[in-house]
């Protein structure tokens, strides 16, 4: 995925300082050593804080880590033995943690492909105000997740909350919904503010999408009698291809980074069913200081995470050719 | 474009039918807008009233009786939280950090777009898989870095770490690549080295871009939440944002001063975007087009 990524990035042609430095030094080739002083500021903070920590947390997952404790005894595999081990102290929470994770993704991720896709659309007319519009529903995504957080378990507040007095309007609707209590009210109660948090962000990327479609392909179809839901499906959508899969592959990445919501709405509740996987993560290892363990759950999550992204890679390459 | 030509000659006599569905139109958009926008407005009119009529019902929208008691209480002279602490350590992190990057992604940027040397797409390579890593499956490694270190619970934790992001780099390449060879070209034959370059003809040409990264740096580090929570211990050291949770879980139930702690976090980033808004879409906008 990445290299197609780069592919495209560095799509410009091949440069032509480049070519010919193979055969002789041009004055517009940099010295040899140019290249790596303009970057060694760069590398020195991705080497420290990028890929020392992957390595030593590699080390550290192999060990029975407890910060507080003065022996760090090495321990081979077994922290990752024990996540796959049905009855150890670990696997039942992070693997109930993981689930939540997983639906949290999967309830969000939907919503944020198609609301903001509307949005986009409607957008994407001619109409006066539409900038303002556009300006609006962006606006959220400028919030920090613990504004957003605090405010949603306000308005969520299963007795004082405007949410659940608005609701009593609703004939059948119940009432005093514990939203941030009980299931499946409290995956709503993430789900909702996150929604109305990064809906925006998504929308201003299809808006660019929808904007380099060439306008001359709908006049085609038009031609061709194709009605607004067959040009919808055979121009929009097709044309959309590489920004979908933009979108839904940095929407599944922030949905599975999901913390600051549950955090600070439904702290876990109930029990620990909305707990997300890197919560439980942060608290092992750095409220209870178990970071062999946690290390070791932290690449657990990043291999799901990167497997994830490469089925999307595979599922958008084999559509539509 | 196609609906502009489509829809011209009708605007010059509209039939009442269409007016209907114009007008129609726009009420549905500005209904939804509203509602969208409610969250915001209940956080700013919950902010301005006193406490004992936050949970009345119905809600008072606009406060019948209007009140500081929210901010008075985090800003004034017996407030029991740091607010301005807080504040300065947010002010002080976005910004110190945005300029690292600035710095930092700027340089390297540069020679991955117009310098040839050895291994250089493999070191892209590796410098934009990273964007696919969750930072938290490193966070605990991370942390004990900063530990050897010794910046737990300083300022420098959340200023320093943050910046190896591969995002800045990523970007300013892309708008590096897009520019005309020429001038550059033009200023080597004339002597200047290629820092001379830089710094007087790159850079004064990328001063959109770099606003655009500046800013996105800034509110990334001023919204960030899960970091600072875990690597700052003392109330007096921390930054905005893990602050609120900690607002939120000693007032409880006091909704005037929570939602102005929230008001107060919100603050800078709303102001920023209103007046840069045009810089902060087109960034994010851009970022996508890659994909």
């Amino acid at each position: 995925m990445t290299t197609g990524q780069i592919g495209q990035a560095g799509g410009a042609p091949p440069p032509p300082l480049e070519e010919a430095s193979r055969g002789r030094r041009k004055p517009t080739d940099a010295a040899p050593l140019t290249p790596y002083l303009f970057l060694a500021p760069y590398l020195v903070l991705f080497l420290v804080f990028v890929v020392a920590p992957a390595i030593y947390g590699l080390w550290i997952s192999l060990h029975n880590w407890d910060y507080l404790l003065p022996g760090k005894p090495f321990v081979g595999l077994q922290n990752y033995v024990d996540l796959f081990t049905p009855n150890s102290t670990t696997s039942g929470p992070f693997w109930n943690s993981m689930e939540a994770t997983g639906k949290f993704t999967l309830y969000s991720v939907p919503l944020l492909l198609v609301i903001p896709l509307l949005i986009a659309l409607v957008l994407n007319q001619t109409f006066p105000g539409r900038t303002f519009f556009r300006a609006v529903f962006f606006a959220p995504y400028v919030l920090g997740v613990a504004v957003v957080g605090i405010l949603w378990r306000f308005i969520l507040d299963p007795n004082v909350g405007l949410l659940n007095y608005y609701l009593e309007f609703i004939p059948g609707v119940p009432e005093n919904i514990p939203w941030t209590t009980a299931l499946p009210w409290a995956w709503a109660a993430l789900v909702i503010p996150t929604v109305w948090w990064t809906l925006g962000f998504n929308a201003v990327i299809y808006l660019a999408g929808l904007q380099d479609i060439n306008p001359e392909l709908y006049e085609a179809a038009k031609v061709d009698g194709a009605n607004g839901w067959q040009r919808f499906l055979n121009v929009t959508l097709p044309g959309l291809r590489p920004v979908l899969f933009f979108v839904l592959t940095v929407t599944i990445l922030a949905s599975a980074n999901m913390f600051g919501q549950a955090y600070l709405i439904t702290q876990g509740a109930p029990g620990n069913e909305t707990r997300p996987a890197i919560m439980y993560i942060a608290e092992h290892g750095l409220r209870q200081f178990q970071m062999g363990s946690a290390a070791a759950m932290g690449y657990v999550l990043a291999l799901v995470l990167a497997l994830v992204s490469v089925a999307n890679f595979t599922f958008f390459r084999y559509r539509g050719d | 474009m196609t609906q502009a030509t489509a829809r011209a000659p009708k605007a010059q006599r509209r039939e009442p039918a269409e007016i209907f569905r114009l007008v129609l139109s726009y009420a549905v958009l500005i209904l939804v807008t509203l509602a969208f926008l409610a969250p915001l407005l209940w956080m700013l009119s919950t902010s301005l009233k006193p406490n004992f009529i936050t949970t009345r019902f119905p809600p008072q929208w606009v406060p019948a009786q209007l009140s500081n008691e929210g901010y008075a209480a985090l800003l004034g002279p017996n407030s029991q939280a740091p607010v301005f602490r807080w504040f300065l350590n947010s002010m002080i992190a976005a910004s110190a950090q945005t300029l690292l990057i600035l710095i930092t992604a700027s340089l390297a940027a540069y020679a991955l777009a117009r310098m040839s040397f050895r291994g250089k797409n493999l070191l892209f390579g590796i410098i934009i898989a990273t964007l696919f890593i969750p930072p938290v499956s490193l966070i605990v490694p991370n942390y004990l870095i900063v530990d050897m270190f010794g910046w737990l619970d300083t300022l420098w934790a959340v200023i320093v770490p943050g910046a190896a992001g591969a995002f800045g780099v990523f970007f300013l390449r892309q708008f590096f690549i897009s520019l005309p060879r020429e001038l550059e070209e033009a200023a080597l034959i004339d002597g200047a080295n290629w820092f001379q370059i830089f710094t007087s003809v790159v850079l004064p040409l990328s001063k959109a871009p770099l606003a655009t990264l500046a800013i996105l740096s800034f509110l990334t580090n001023w919204n960030d939440f899960l970091w600072p929570l875990y690597v700052l211990f003392n109330a007096p050291n921390f930054t905005l944002q893990p602050a609120l949770g900690i607002l939120q879980s000693s007032y409880t139930t006091n909704y005037t001063i929570i939602m102005a702690g929230g008001m107060l976090a919100t603050v800078l980033p709303l102001v920023l975007y209103i007046f840069a808004q045009r810089y902060i879409i087109e960034g994010v906008s851009r970022s996508g087009l890659k994909g």
